[in-house]
């Protein structure tokens, strides 16, 4: 899929999520099988409808690309998460090894950072990957609405098992839509 | 859709649907144990309730309880604490390196491997803990300043890297392993019937919905954490072994000791998910998704890094006489030969010798001889940490500081008692979390199910 496409897509969902979510209505359907599903996501907007949102049980490969949403940018975040907790810890051992209480350890004193930083490389590794990894998580529990006593975000329990929802917004004929989706194998429409 | 060369073994047997997948994974957890559960877990609360009154006997009278001496310091405990870090780097391995690889059959064992890394490291931290003497007193390992003053932690040390590297390990872990249970913990608030049931998994789930740009970020998120898991998990081993090969005691004093001792925890930790998978595939019946492929493969994981460790052991031997230094030497010769040489060559014989059967397609796919060796393997690696702690120790610098090193009673209750901790722990684990990560599993359902591949060539047939 080429790019320029994506990112118009994705521009067009983000003016839409912010004007008007509440009142544009949307058709739900459930479909049994993820193949159906993502055929199904390409034949409507094909047709220009814009896709609402679509709950399934596991990743299912593609569908992100197929529904045109931006792709995320979470691992940039962790690079930088990375790169302050690799700070932190050469700020640290610099403050407490070197300025407030240099030592003379062994007979090795280590009076400049220079000269002290090897022993500290397990330490710098250790918090960078710490930094990294935790404020990854907790950005993608933020990002995605998630904590513990968060009600269930699937509007149907039987999506985590091996049902495949998938919302469109509903533009003209509310049949024509769903005939469409009838065709690419739902089982149900609401 | 991904496409799997018909050659490829199924990795799921049977004809299995999406939904017999979480009705299958969900089993465990929504019916009453087996019998056999209830022998194991009573046996292990047993040894776990007689460690803790050990632990807490040594927390009231001191670390002279145990075994210890003057030229002795460190014996068990540290043996323990190496051999529990070890177990723990199998689960690490299968989830992030398997997964960079992009080793399909990684799914069906990934769950269990990484709750046996968290359980496994919670025994393991235990033990410096413990040693300590006065455990209350176990915040000056973090870099605050000592007595609230103004002198700190000294970053020099291994031991204080251990602290980080351990506790970044274990953090780290944790939260791997919680981001990839968050879907299966949806999957069972939405099955669940009974109303506390369905509360619990409700909050354990934080309120997954399985929304498309969720699993996109969910798919990136795992892949990242198992970039960052990978490099940490080498990290870890490599500084526990530091806090060896830092010193300056002949034995202990050599660069192959990194490597070496990262081998080495991916062998034991191998064997322990052998063990417990062995054993949890039978009592959940979940042969269908642990098949004696997975076990096969495994077990050639155990030959190979088996192999590394015997070449570690020979390249060591060779680098003590190579060296010239007589004190190295000496170190080498009293383990062979010395009073500990029992010791020695059962490490050798376990480590070594008893992974070179899996050469044989008919003993690797066999569970009963997996299971024994597995067992084995474990013994082996106890043994190796014992061997490096105890006898480059027992005999120091002055012959007249010469010492034997034997447990005392509450030495053994300690380490028993992790054993039963970490059973503890695992069998709750395997009655109340789902034991199988379904939901990555379900991707992998269509190009690697039995059946589904069936389909596949009798489709390319036509073509």
């Amino acid at each position: 899929m080429d790019t320029t496409e994506n990112l118009k897509v994705g521009e067009l969902t983000s003016a839409h999520h912010s004007a008007h979510v509440a009142e544009t209505p949307v058709l739900s359907a459930m479909f049994r099988d993820d193949d159906d599903l993502l055929s199904a996501v390409k034949a409507v907007r094909a047709k220009g409808y814009v896709v609402a949102e679509a709950y399934t049980p596991f990743p299912v490969h593609g569908l992100d690309r197929a529904m045109g949403l931006k792709e995320t940018r979470i691992a940039i975040a962790a690079f930088f998460y990375g790169a302050l907790g690799l700070s932190t810890a050469i700020a640290m051992t610099y403050y407490m090894m070197i300025v407030d209480w240099p030592q003379n350890i062994g007979g090795k004193p280590s009076f400049t950072y220079a000269m002290n930083m090897p022993a500290f490389v397990p330490i710098l590794f250790e918090l960078t990957v710490f930094f990294a990894a935790h404020l990854m998580v907790w950005t993608f529990f933020v990002r995605n609405g998630l904590y513990p006593g968060r009600k269930a975000q699937n509007p149907d329990p039987r999506t985590t098992d091996d049902h495949f929802l998938l919302e469109v917004e509903i533009k003209g004929e509310r049949s024509a839509l769903e005939s469409l989706m009838k065709q690419h194998g739902a089982v149900e429409l609401h | 859709m991904h496409y799997e060369a018909p050659v490829r073994e199924p990795l799921v047997l049977g004809n299995k649907s999406y939904h017999d997948v979480t009705v299958e994974v969900a089993r465990p957890i929504e019916t009453a144990p087996p019998r056999s559960w209830w022998i194991a877990f009573s046996i292990a609360l047993l040894l776990f309730l007689w460690g803790v009154g050990n632990i807490l006997y040594t927390i009231g009278y001191g670390i002279g309880t145990w075994g210890l001496n003057k030229t002795v310091g460190w014996a068990w405990d540290i043996t323990n604490f190496v051999w529990w870090v070890g177990i723990g780097h199998a689960g690490t391995l299968i989830s992030a390196v398997l997964l960079l690889f992009r080793q399909k059959w990684r799914m069906a064992i990934n769950r269990s491997a990484e709750a046996m890394t968290i359980f496994s490291v919670i025994q393991a931290a235990l033990f410096p803990g413990i040693h300590m003497g006065r455990i209350w007193l176990a915040y000056f390992v973090f870099p605050i300043p000592n007595q609230f003053g103004s002198l700190w932690v000294n970053f020099n040390s291994p031991l204080l890297w251990d602290v980080f590297a351990i506790s970044t390990y274990f953090s780290v872990s944790l939260v791997f392993w919680y981001v990839g249970l968050i879907p299966d913990f949806a999957m069972l608030r939405d099955r669940a019937v009974k109303p506390v049931q369905k509360h619990i998994y409700g909050i354990l789930s934080f309120g997954w919905g399985g929304k498309a740009k969720h699993w996109q970020r969910f798919e990136e998120v795992s892949l990242v954490l198992a970039g960052l898991a990978t490099p940490l998990v080498l990290s870890v081993h490599t500084i526990v072994s530091m806090d060896f090969a830092t010193s300056v005691i002949p034995g202990w004093h050599t660069t192959i000791f990194p490597p070496y001792f990262v081998a080495g925890a991916i062998f034991s930790g191998f064997a322990m998910v052998q063990t417990l998978l062995i054993i949890m595939r039978k009592m959940f019946k979940m042969e269908h998704y642990i098949t004696i492929q997975h076990i096969e493969m495994m077990n050639i994981i155990i030959m190979v890094t088996g192999s590394i460790v015997g070449v570690a052991y020979i390249t060591e031997l060779f680098i003590a006489w190579y060296s010239g230094v007589e004190y190295e030497q000496y170190a080498f010769l009293n383990r062979a030969t010395g009073p500990y040489w029992w010791a020695y060559w059962s490490m050798m014989t376990c480590n070594v010798f008893s992974p070179q059967f899996m050469w044989f397609k008919k003993l690797r796919t066999n569970l009963i001889f997996t299971f024994i060796i597995s067992i084995v393997v474990n013994i082996g690696m106890w043994f190796e940490r014992f061997v490096i702690i105890v006898t480059s120790l027992h005999r120091d610098y002055l012959p007249s500081s010469w010492t034997m090193f034997a447990p005392t009673s509450v030495d053994i209750a300690i380490y028993l008692g992790t054993i039963g901790f970490f059973f503890v722990l695992f069998l709750l684990y395997a009655r109340t979390f789902p034991v199988i990560a379904q939901a990555e599993l379900k991707t992998i359902l269509k190009s690697s199910g039995e059946e589904q591949k069936k389909h596949h060539s009798d489709h390319d047939g036509h073509h």
